[in-house]
């Protein structure tokens, strides 16, 4: 996973509330055994005017001209700025990792789903959440200024503002500690052994039938 | 002091917890099906690790499977669609080199994994359980806590056993009285959505209490705690009563003998104590709950089927104007217009909400004797495993949705979520017994209405949708 230190980068409007995850990856792109590769169908269906297929050729696809992300002013950008409930629906982690290999390192949003949340943490993305009225101010911002970037430093769970004010957010010490380390849970866990050893004991005597194979 | 059912579960399952209020959490049992899990093996073979408990994983394939019957005979070889033969054939290798078990194909046994579980009693009460699918929360039913996961957690489980979490609120649900007038647990989850809304749950474990719930029988608590996801929460409960052990005594991964009275006398325990304190609890009167029908693109766009879609005017502010004249147009619907109004083109009765055979019996109920009406250009029923179909065989079910002009088709996720060949066109308009009515979910521009079954079997019949009654079938009570 790539560390997440200080970035700044281009704010990006995405203004519906609930996007599901059924929006952010349709479900022809889930058949893929890979873990990259879906930045080009992420929000498939807003993006293109036509329906997408996996192993398509994206690049030849009419675009949709009104959707935000593919305007002008808004390439390049890394940080999507979005409504309540954003994530919601499947568990499909293909939606982080669209939204990671499309470019985005952050979203900003009043209330997120907590599968997704999860997800983007874990491939890197950080999702901020911001009381509603801040998240209205920023929507406002982009909407005039062209060229809108913010500055996050994790370390300080700040959020730096082009008029010079400083937003905090707040994101608990262990994943903060991950984020910043770029570190994969599966090692942290894997150093508690011991710990896992010893509770799977106690628990396989109190319930032996857990343990039992499966056999069919 | 008094818990929830949820702290009981938590307790009995914490390995530790951190300062900072994240903790491990012990998983007893891991379901996994093609879609989810090929990333997780490809990870922990480049890592160079083993399953950390080989024998709490159970795999199936469920999503893209071609749920016809020539297709199904002719094997995974034969399978069209090349992309998701892949896929299915992942699974198999994984399946075989991690050396996990896997219900394969044309197993009887096979179906929706969430159908899977708990008919082979690879789901019990009083343990966690895992799956990259969100709605694992349908195993919450058997006093489980179950969580839908994503990939990297699937990964996660599977080398250390264990999932990163920190302690959810709790949240009950009570529902009272009695339900009436055709309602069923379908009708109580779009109820509770409609209510708390889709964000409602989120960073809640929710119990569903009440006398409503108690009469419900297992089928119907699965049905409800399935839909918990889209309330937001991670997972869903319903404690453990006679129902639940009834129902799963006889199951074949049950415990026998004198297991099943250690596993009793601890299952009887999985309910929240008197006077246990709830972050926030929101009661529902039961026999005020009618039929309900979705109109919208986000499952708490609901209302009764004597109810009418919103209008612009009713709406507090701009996003809500907004959100509304969206799914308006995405839907194809005026604003003000009675749910009676609505045609849908197609049916589907089938996905891990209502698949089960008491879902295939209510639909059969106001299916027999009558016709698909005419205007209905695609009507499938999909069983939720082999062993449903072998079922609704036996009591002529398939008979009954054959001579209404449905199709009766093989068990798997099917046109829940269209990733095999199952799926509406752009602008069709589906009754759906699924759980999702996200824009595209059944198909790139499929218009989706999540209805019970009964009420989906009502619409096929009447051409719009209808509550039970129109239809001259005659509603028992509960
Ligand atoms: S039936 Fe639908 S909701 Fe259930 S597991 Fe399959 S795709 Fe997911």
């Amino acid at each position: 996973m790539k560390p997440f230190t200080v970035h700044s980068g281009l704010v990006a409007p995405m203004d519906r509330a609930n996007v599901d995850t059924d929006l952010m990856i349709p479900k022809q792109f889930l058949k893929s055994i890979k873990r990259s590769g879906f930045g080009p169908n992420l929000f498939d269906e807003l993006r293109y005017l036509d329906e997408g297929q996996p192993d398509a050729d994206n690049s030849s696809r009419p675009l949709n001209p009104d959707f935000p992300l593919n305007l002008p002013r808004y390439q390049g950008a890394s940080i999507l700025l979005a409504r309540e409930n954003f994530g919601c629906g499947s568990s499909r982690e293909h939606a982080a990792w669209a939204m990671e290999d499309f470019g985005f390192r952050a979203v900003i949003a009043p209330s997120f789903a907590d599968i997704f949340r999860s997800n983007a943490l874990k491939n890197g993305i950080l999702p901020i959440v911001l009381p509603a009225d801040q998240v209205d101010t920023l929507f406002a911002a982009i909407r005039v200024e062209e060229g809108y970037a913010l500055t996050i430093d994790l370390e300080a769970c700040t959020i730096f503002l082009p008029d010079g004010s400083l937003w905090s957010f707040e994101l608990d010490a262990f994943r903060r500690e991950c984020l910043l380390k770029g570190l994969d849970d599966i090692g942290i866990t894997l150093e508690r052994t011991d710990a896992i050893q010893a509770f799977e004991e106690q628990h396989r005597e109190r319930f032996p039938w857990l343990f039992e194979d499966i056999v069919l | 002091m008094a818990q929830t059912l949820y702290d009981k579960l938590w307790d009995a399952h914490l390995v530790e917890e951190r300062d900072d209020g994240t903790a491990l959490i012990y998983i007893d049992r891991h379901l996994l099906h093609e879609v989810t899990s090929p990333q997780a093996f490809e990870g922990l073979t480049l890592a160079s690790r083993d399953l950390w408990r080989r024998s709490a994983n159970l795999a199936v394939p469920d999503h893209n499977v071609s749920t016809l019957k020539s297709e199904r005979e002719a094997g995974l070889e034969a399978l069209p669609d090349a992309v998701s033969r892949v896929q299915l054939q992942t699974l198999d290798d994984n399946c075989e080199s991690f050396d996990v078990v896997e219900i394969p194909l044309n197993d009887v046994r096979q179906g929706i994994v969430h159908v899977m579980g708990p008919e082979q009693g690879a789901v019990l009460p009083g343990m966690t359980v895992v799956c990259g699918d969100s709605h694992t929360s349908t195993h919450g039913a058997a006093g489980a806590l179950a969580q839908g996961i994503g990939t990297s957690e699937v990964e996660h489980v599977m080398a250390t056993q264990c999932l990163i979490q920190r302690k959810m609120k709790n949240f009950r649900v009570e529902v009272t009285g009695r339900l009436a007038g055709g309602a069923t647990a379908k009708d109580i989850a779009l109820a509770v959505i409609g209510e708390i809304g889709t964000a409602g749950g989120t960073g809640f474990a929710l119990e569903f209490t009440g006398t409503a719930i108690c009469e419900l029988t297992m089928e119907g608590r699965m049905t409800l705690c399935n839909m918990a996801i889209e309330a937001g929460a991670r997972c869903g409960l319903v404690a453990v009563d006679e129902v639940t052990l009834d129902y799963f005594r006889d199951k074949p991964l049950a415990p026998k003998g004198a297991q099943w009275d250690a596993a009793e006398a601890w299952w009887r325990t999985l309910h929240s104590d008197e006077g246990a304190v709830f972050d926030r609890s929101i009661t529902l009167d039961g026999d005020a709950i009618a039929p309900h029908v979705t109109w919208g693109t986000s499952p708490e766009m609901v209302t009764s089927v004597h109810g009418r879609v919103p209008t612009l005017a009713e709406m507090p502010d701009e996003t809500a104007r907004l959100g509304l004249s969206r799914a308006l147009e995405y839907m194809g619907l005026e604003e003000g217009m009675a749910i009676a109004e609505i045609k849908p083109d197609a049916v589907f009765i089938g996905s891990c909400t209502n698949s089960r055979i008491e879902d295939l019996r209510a639909a059969a109920r106001v299916l027999e004797g009558r016709k698909v009406a005419p205007s209905i250009r695609k009507a499938l029923v999909v069983p939720g495993s082999g062993l449903v179909k072998a079922q609704a065989e036996a009591e002529g079910l398939d008979r009954i949705f054959i001579e209404a002009g449905m199709e009766w088709r093989e068990p798997g996720c099917s046109m829940c979520l269209a990733m095999n060949a199952d799926r509406l066109l752009p602008g069709e308009r589906c009754a759906s017994t699924s759980n999702r009515n996200f824009e595209g979910r059944q198909g790139s521009g499929g218009r989706t209405h999540l209805v019970s079954p009964a009420m989906a079997a009502a619409a096929a019949v009447a051409g719009h949708f209808v509550p039970l009654e129109a239809t001259g079938y005659t509603v028992e009570a509960g």
